[in-house]
């Protein structure tokens, strides 16, 4: 009788330990295996750019993906345009305003699959006191113990009044800014 | 060894010659001018100029000296001391090699900094390096440089052209302008 006690409490034990394994939940974003980058265009010409310090919450299980959550605060003063005197421009007043505005936020509302390894995150993205409903495809790797998530969307700079002035209109730079990311985050 | 050699330059030679001299002033004021702007619309459009006009000089300049090597142009008067005439020698090969070397450094800080060119916004011109900072700041400096010791050497050869003319009273000056039909 006990020896049953004990293989069923065995066998319990196991089950459990298998079904962790199966309902791992992705949640402790890696900043340093994460990356926000953009590109423009510039006269026809591209032009790459990225921010250096964001945070995020994310939580992602691949046996639940549309229970998935994800935000993200991105510190416009971090910007990298690749050279000094367009990081300083882009956080002035025409630009991001980052006195005013210092983060950008995004917020997802819902999680679509699409099959496969891709999904469809629907979300608020608030810059500059405006917000705009966006949908960001994006793709879930699963790499040792983390999950690597990449995607792409594109939005377009004068919905966020992003280049007021002399720069907003779109011959020199471009209103479409395409945003890059790749999210690394390891289960608990 | 060829014996009786051109007393004059062909009109291409002197419509090339021309034609950059006034390209290259150009290009050079308009690039000390840019660089000191606020960033502005302007200031990317001025840049972007910069660059279009700059491939041009270059593909120019290779033009120059396919033709420069394929028609052998007047020799300096015999009465030229050799000193002088090694110095004029060195300042033209000075000016060819910056004509060379500054729209490659242009090139090179361009593809350094990340922005790369695009010649008349149509044509990519494919980037030779990696996005570097610390090499596009360093090239930038070399750019700068070479662009001052062009400065430098135009004024040279502008200022023995006319000492030729108005010293010297020689053809040196005269045989390189539209006009001149002299024969000899």
């Amino acid at each position: 009788m006990k020896r049953i006690a004990l293989a069923t409490s065995f066998s319990l034990l196991a089950l459990s330990a298998s079904l962790a394994v199966h309902a791992v939940e992705y949640k402790q974003v890696q900043t340093a295996k994460s990356s926000i980058h953009f590109t423009y265009k510039q006269m026809g010409v591209a032009v790459d750019g990225k921010f250096k310090r964001f945070s995020s919450q994310l939580s992602f299980d691949p046996t639940r993906p549309t229970a998935a959550k994800a935000s993200f605060d991105v510190e416009l003063a971090s910007v990298d345009t690749g050279a000094p005197e367009g990081d300083e421009e882009v956080a002035g007043k025409p630009w991001f305003n980052t006195k005013a505005f210092p983060t950008a936020r995004f917020v997802s509302s819902s999680v679509k699959a699409l099959g496969g390894n891709r999904y469809e995150v629907a979300g608020q993205l608030s810059i500059k006191g405006k917000t705009q409903e966006v949908l960001v495809p994006a793709t879930f790797t699963a790499q040792g113990n983390s999950a690597v998530f990449d995607g792409s969307f594109t939005i377009r700079r004068a919905d966020f009044s992003i280049g007021e002035g002399s720069w907003a209109k779109f011959d020199i730079v471009a209103n479409d800014v395409l945003i890059k990311f790749r999210i690394t985050a390891a289960s608990q | 060894m060829k014996s009786a050699r051109n007393t004059t330059y062909t009109t291409t030679a002197k419509s090339l010659h021309w034609l950059m001299a006034v390209l290259l002033i150009g290009l050079l004021a308009l690039g000390f001018y840019m660089q000191g702007l606020r960033l502005s619309p302007e200031k990317l459009q001025l840049y972007a100029w910069h660059k279009w006009a700059g491939v041009t000089a270059f593909l120019l300049l290779l033009f120059r000296l396919a033709w420069r090597v394929t028609h052998i142009p007047p020799a300096l008067p015999a009465s030229m001391p050799k000193l002088m005439q090694f110095a004029a020698h060195a300042g033209h090969l000075a000016l060819y090699g910056l004509m060379l070397a500054i729209p490659l450094s242009g090139w090179l800080m361009s593809s350094a900094k990340g922005f790369q060119t695009v010649w008349f916004g149509v044509l990519p011109i494919p980037d030779l390096l990696d996005k570097n900072k610390e090499l596009g700041d360093l090239l930038q400096t070399v750019h700068m440089s070479l662009n001052l010791l062009f400065v430098v050497t135009i004024a040279g050869h502008v200022g023995a052209a006319l000492k030729h003319h108005l010293i010297d009273k020689d053809d040196i000056l005269t045989r390189m302008l539209p006009a001149h039909t002299k024969e000899h």
